[in-house]
This record gives C-alpha cells, structure tokens and sequence, in this order.
C-alpha cells in the first residue's frame, strides 16, 4: 500500500524488514511506564534502522509507534517525519487538507493542499 | 557469548555493547530450588509454553531490543525463572520494558514463549505497584463505557464528532455528504478511535473519515467502546483488559456491524 501511495521508487524498506524486524517500543504500554530513558535506549535500534534508509519520512500505522517514532526522531536528531498511514493515502488522493498536516515536514506541507484557503 | 549468536544489523555492535556490561556479574544460587512461579506459567499456557525447552542459544536476546536494560535480556530472564529466582523474576521493572513484542518466540528454535513469562510476571506485581501511568490510564478506561483511558465520554465525543464534521463539511464542499456515525445501527463497520484524536488533535480525525467516504465504506463508532486503546491489558489486569474488549464487542454485535474495524 505505501508502496502504491508514494510511488515504488520512493519506499525504503529498512533492514531487517517483516517479521524479522525490530519493535520500536512504543507498545506494551512502555509508553506509559514511566521509563522514560529505558524506552528512548530501546528504540535506538529502530531509529538507526530508519536513519539508515536514509528517507525523509517513515510511515506508523499505529498511534503508539507513531508517538515512540516520533520522539526517537527528535531524540537521536535524525528529524525524520513520522506520518500516520492515513494521512499519507489522502495525501497521494490529493484530499488533504491545510489543517491535517501536524505531522508533515516543511517539504510537503504546501504540496498537494486540499482548500488551501480553509488554513487556521 | 558475545559475537557468536549476534545478528547482523545496525545495532550489533550496540547490542554486544550492552551484554558485555550486562555479563560481569555472575548469578549466584541459593541451593534449593524453590520455584513455583515458572512451574504456574507452564500450567496456564498451551504446551507449557515450551517453557522448558531453553537450549540457552541466545538468539532471543540477540534480537531483542530490550537486551541490556536492567541488566536484563529474555534468555537471562527464562534461565532465571528456570532457576528458581522467584523473587528476581517477579521484582525486575525489566517486565515493563519488554513490549512482548514477540520476536524472541519468532527466532526460538523451539518456540519458547517469553512474551507470555513476562506477562504473567507483570501480573504477579500486587496491582497498585504497577507503573502509575498505565495503572491509571487502565482506571481511567473503567470509569465509563466509552473506555477512554483519556476519560473522554459519549457526550465530549459525540460533540467533538460532530463539531469537526459539519466544519470540514462546510470548509471541504466535496465532503459535503460524508457522515461520521456513531451507533449507526447496522453499519458493515465498527470503527474505533484512540482517545489522542478527539482528545488533543481533533483534524487528526479527518483523514481516516475521508478514506471511508471516498471508498463507499458503510461504518459506524460506538458510543461505547469507541476507544481503541487498552491499557488494562498492558497492566496484566485480565478482568479489567476482558471487560473493556467486551464492552466494545458487546456495542458492536448489538448494532448488529459485521466487521470490528481496530485502528489502534
């Protein structure tokens, strides 16, 4: 699906992929333990996983792996956008719109806007 | 121990990093074996959870990204509960950074089930010690049917629902026929919606609306049980994990949907 939503040659897949990949952390409640600095040290792995593919974004299709990602991005400094699957799809739609890209980086967020004058 | 059984990956040298520190102290026995603990988990998972098929190869813990932490990784923890070390096994917070992500049952040659030791583990902690925030996210969900662990109830999201929809509906005039139902009954789908979008990001909602929309999907939320998350079953709290999944099961089959749409 991400695939077909950003066009072949724009997905990386990181290494290991599939099942043989890594968990980021984000679930089984760790999140909400209080072990803050466990749970960044658990998601180095996922980060130099992602930072190795070298994209500009990668895609969580859950809220806690987006909450754990995006914060990795921002802990280890690759600052690398972490979108939901949704807003990638409606995106590539082309139904986007102004107010529904918290989650974009600069470069993506005036491409492709959806009323662009409905912008709070 | 190091170096033979690492995994390849970006990570390998940060993983034998962290066992070489982990690996300096050497664990030390009683002399009698004690356990009860192991032997309890081995009653309540199918085939013992192959529990006593350990062959200490340590491919688990090469993987696992929780290796390290506590001066804890899931063969040293499986050893431990196969010694007898009760009382280790069931103090370690260790339980708390595992997520039972499941990958160590995916590399065990004999598919040992670790996820499900820690899990019973996280249950033997007396309930109030568990971690506060899923403690009280888990309370939270009980306190009504919509099992919001962010104590959202049917009236702030019914309003949140509607307040968004009829304003993308005006501000959007291509959607100006998409619904956002709850308790539709006889809806194909039960949709259901982590707290954190009617809560704290209401346009986060919008996305996911407009692709049902625009694929024809006849759906519906549940004014109960529209909470996605559940955060009693991180606790190992069964009763309370069971009465939330029922809750939102129960409010899906009584509006008759035929598919339980998780988007958590």
């Amino acid at each position: 699906m991400v695939k077909s939503v950003v066009g072949e040659e724009n997905f990386i897949d990181m290494v290991p992929n599939r099942s043989n990949n890594y968990c980021c952390g984000g679930g089984g409640g760790f999140l909400q333990s209080g072990y803050k600095d466990a749970r960044l040290e658990y998601g180095r792995i996922k980060d130099e996983q992602i930072q190795a593919t070298r994209a500009d974004y990668c895609v969580a299709a859950c809220h806690n792996c987006h909450a754990q990602i995006h914060e990795l991005s921002e802990h280890f400094g690759g600052h690398y956008g972490v979108v939901h699957l949704w807003s990638i799809i409606c995106l590539s739609l082309g139904i986007l719109g102004p107010n529904e890209r918290t989650y974009l980086n600069d470069d993506l967020k005036t491409v492709n806007v959806f009323h662009p004058e409905t912008e709070m | 121990m190091q170096g033979v059984f690492e995994e390849k990956g970006p990570s390998n040298r940060y993983v034998a990093e962290k066992e070489g520190q982990m690996t300096q102290e050497p664990i030390r026995l009683s002399g009698k074996k004690t356990s009860t603990f192991i032997d309890k988990v081995k009653e309540l998972l199918p085939d013992g959870g192959n529990l006593n098929l350990c062959l200490t190869c340590g491919a688990c813990s090469s993987g696992c990204p929780a290796t390290g932490l506590e001066g804890m990784d899931p063969r040293k923890f499986l050893r431990m509960a196969a010694l007898g070390m009760d009382e280790e096994v069931t103090s370690t917070p260790w339980v708390w950074m595992c997520s039972m992500c499941q990958r160590c049952i995916y590399v065990c040659p004999m598919k040992i089930d670790i996820p499900r030791l820690v899990y019973f583990a996280r249950q033997s902690w007396p309930r109030e010690t568990r971690p506060k925030g899923i403690l009280g996210s888990c309370d939270m969900a009980l306190k009504n049917d919509t099992c919001s662990a962010m104590g959202a109830g049917e009236e702030d999201f019914q309003f949140v629902v509607e307040d968004v929809l009829e304003e993308y509906r005006e501000a959007q005039p291509e959607f100006a026929e998409m619904e956002a139902p709850i308790d539709k009954q006889g809806a194909e789908f039960f949709v259901n919606q982590n707290s954190r979008e009617p809560v704290t990001e209401p346009d986060e909602l919008l996305p996911l609306w407009k692709i049902l929309h625009t694929v024809g999907a006849d759906w519906t939320y549940g004014s109960k049980g529209w909470a996605a998350e559940n955060y009693c079953m991180f606790l190992a709290d069964d009763e309370s994990w069971k009465h939330i999944t029922q809750t939102a099961v129960k409010q899906a089959d009584d509006l008759g949907c035929k598919v339980f749409l998780n988007t958590e």
